[in-house]
């Protein structure tokens, strides 16, 4: 949360320090930013799941999910897909520019339930940032003993289109994560890194496939609504309850701390209340999403 | 607790005479609607009227106000990096609220001034606001009560009241805040007989009925939400926002920013979530593209979601503005009646 002494409005002013194109049709870059203010960067702290607020002097704000880690120090990392005005002009930026970001915001992933439990990550498409904070959280040394087996499945439309290359190498490769790639299909043309290991295969179907157990997990799941949609069905029939499966919301939202009032779900405000919810949670809320 | 009295005559010149230690904003005749504004040299206020058009709320809530302010311009130092607006937070006076406006602020205050995340804006500025506040037997038929707001005698968002006595006001401190312009308001003392007139003062026939809400509390919210009462309610709907943008109790807004040469302002705007563009998403999705899921969502946030939430009622003072203004005539109390009596 942000420090309550402070202009909840006001965002820290950070520097671009990297951007790192992650996908081959460009539309996803990952902006590495770092603090202008040395305090600034000792009040930021943060848990895997949140969020900040980008704000981009003469463009505006956009929400977008904390893809570092708070293991990893000195600063933050945002992926964000091209749509439209404040992310549009984000993606023409360049290194060393200066712009704010307000956070950290909203509620996170169940850590504390999380503890001493089976985990499984899902995530699909652009929607990973969150699940590679968490996964880069439970590997550091100092939390990969609270937690029992960690599973990820992570699935894209092509090899093209995956985030954070360089990180699944190194998940794929380690024995403390069982890490499982997958691309709907391998295009003809994709000769990149054929030596890659990858399924292929629809994230539903992955998961039915390595995920058999329901006992002593919680699963938390980021992804388009075609593959919620699919995967759903499959972590039911595994046995899974609404209580068990953690999810993340997006919404449009401006002020990021519950008074501008857009992002409600019926009575509950995404951008403080959640993002993230259990689906029981989500079960008592109005359908209107 | 002080109490003075003022002639008619008199009450404007002490409202004229705080203006040395306050701004003032009093109510005014413009064109054919009352509205409040700076009392300046040459204005007329009228205490004697019942209600603006437009509420109050952009005396502590504007509807534009700059937020934060930055420059573009890479040859200064500090280019790009956003800094709060400097504001005048002087004290300020509202002289001749009604008591249905004064109580709208505390229905807001809770969504400014959390736990979690203060708006500096707005605590600021209710903070240095005095409201002193008619009670008259003059409310009209559009009007009805509500937890927060039960008639002409409701004095609790005030900090004076003027109770009209109808050639004179009693004036009341209610506060500290009140009790300061109070003595600085000066009158005459009050006499018993006068004291006793006031404690007298009850609301007449005229005054608001209320409107019933007292079974929505126990009402599921997700069995209200897919009623089909919604699609009646909404039928008329042209999303004109006239409602929540009269409304003394609505507070939802919108942040832009705003560049005039290199230099930036970050603004934040009233907005409604009567409009569609209030929930789209970039990726065009608009989880309520249709008019019947904002209507729903007006009345549900107002009259369910704000009372589940909070447990002060709803999110209404009864002020009838919505009611009068509504193009196609759709009204709160009938929503209330609808909601209250709902059954699965
Ligand atoms: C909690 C949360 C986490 C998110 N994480 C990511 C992420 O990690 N990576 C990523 O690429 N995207 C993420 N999004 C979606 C991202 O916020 C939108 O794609 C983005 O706001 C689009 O802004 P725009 O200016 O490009 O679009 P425009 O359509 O030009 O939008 C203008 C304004 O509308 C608002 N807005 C529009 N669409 C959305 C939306 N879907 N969600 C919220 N606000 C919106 C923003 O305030 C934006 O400034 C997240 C959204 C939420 C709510
Ligand atoms: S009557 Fe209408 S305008 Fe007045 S406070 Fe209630 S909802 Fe708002
Ligand atoms: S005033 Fe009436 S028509 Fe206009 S948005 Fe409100 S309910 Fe709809
Ligand atoms: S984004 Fe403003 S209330 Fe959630």
């Amino acid at each position: 949360m942000i420090d309550k002494s402070m202009n909840p409005f006001l965002p820290y002013p950070v520097k671009i320090d990297e951007i790192i194109t992650e996908t081959g049709d460009h539309s996803l870059k990952t902006f590495k930013l770092v603090f202008l203010n040395k305090e600034d960067e000792e009040k930021f702290t943060f848990i895997p799941g949140q969020f900040c607020e980008l704000s981009i002097p003469g463009k505006g704000e956009i929400p977008i999910g904390i893809a570092s880690s708070p293991t990893e120090k000195g600063y933050l990392l945002f992926t964000v897909q091209k749509m439209g005005v404040v992310s549009g002009y984000l993606h023409s930026m360049k290194p060393g520019d200066i712009m704010g970001v307000r956070g950290p915001l909203g509620n996170w992933y169940p850590w504390d339930k999380m503890e001493g439990k089976n985990i499984v990550i899902i995530g699909g498409g652009c929607a990973f940032s969150t699940l590679r904070s968490s996964i880069v959280y439970i590997r550091a040394p100092e939390n990969r003993k609270k937690f029992k087996q960690v599973t990820a499945v992570y699935g894209a439309r092509c090899l093209d289109l995956l985030l954070y290359c360089d990180k699944l190498d190194e998940w794929k490769a380690g024995d403390d994560i069982d890490m499982h790639v997958t691309v709907d299909a391998i295009k003809d043309e994709e000769t990149w890194r054929p030596e890659w290991h990858c399924n292929v295969g629809f994230v539903p179907s992955i998961v039915k496939e390595k995920v058999t157990s329901p006992a002593d997990s919680i699963v938390i799941i980021c992804g388009p609504p075609a593959m919620l949609k699919f995967t759903m069905p499959v972590l039911k029939d595994v046995g899974f309850t609404p209580e068990q499966i953690y999810l993340s919301l997006e919404n449009r939202m401006k002020c990021g701390i519950g008074m501008c009032g857009r992002c409600n779900v019926g009575g509950k405000l995404v951008c403080k209340d959640g993002p993230v919810f259990s689906l029981a949670e989500l079960g008592e809320l109005p359908n209107e999403t | 607790m002080t109490t003075k009295s003022f002639t008619k005559d008199a009450l404007i010149k002490a409202a004229d005479g705080l203006r040395k230690s306050y701004r003032v904003f009093v109510p005014v005749k413009v064109g054919k609607f009352h509205e409040f504004k700076l009392f300046e040299d040459g204005d007329k206020p009228d205490f004697e009227y019942r209600k603006t058009r437009k509420s109050p709320k952009g005396l502590i809530f504007p509807q534009s106000e700059r937020m934060l302010e930055y420059s573009i311009d890479e040859h200064k130092p500090d280019h790009h990096i956003m800094k709060e607006s400097p504001k005048d937070y002087s004290p300020q006076v509202v002289f001749g609220i009604r008591p249905y406006d004064a109580m709208s602020f505390k229905v807001m205050d809770v969504n400014f001034d959390t736990e979690d995340y203060k708006d500096p804006w707005w605590i600021k500025r209710y903070a240095a606001t005095t409201l002193v506040g008619i009670c008259r037997n003059d409310l009209d038929s559009k009007m009805f009560a509500t937890e927060n707001f039960s008639g002409p005698y409701d004095i609790r968002g005030l900090d004076v009241a003027l109770y009209d006595l109808g050639d004179k006001y009693i004036a009341k401190s209610l506060t500290e805040k009140g009790e300061k312009a109070l003595a600085a308001m000066g009158g005459n003392d009050v006499s018993a007989a006068e004291l006793a007139a006031i404690e007298k003062l009850t609301p007449d026939t005229n005054a608001p009925q209320a409107a019933p809400t007292d079974k929505i509390k126990e009402k599921v919210v997700n069995d209200l939400f897919d009623s089909t009462m919604w699609e009646d309610i909404a039928n008329g709907c042209i999303n004109c926002g006239a409602c929540t943008f009269l409304c003394p109790t609505c507070w939802c807004f919108d942040i832009q920013d705003e560049i005039h040469k290199r230099e930036g302002d970050r603004l934040r705007i009233w907005d409604s979530c009567m409009f569609p563009l209030y929930t789209l998403h970039a990726s065009g999705h608009n989880p309520r593209g249709k008019k019947v899921q904002r209507v729903r969502n007006r009345f549900m946030h107002k009259i369910k979601y704000y009372l589940d939430k909070y447990e002060k009622g709803i999110m209404c003072v009864g002020c009838g503005r919505c009611v009068e203004a509504c193009p196609v005539n759709i009204d709160i109390r009938r929503v209330c009646e609808l909601m209250n009596n709902f059954t699965k």
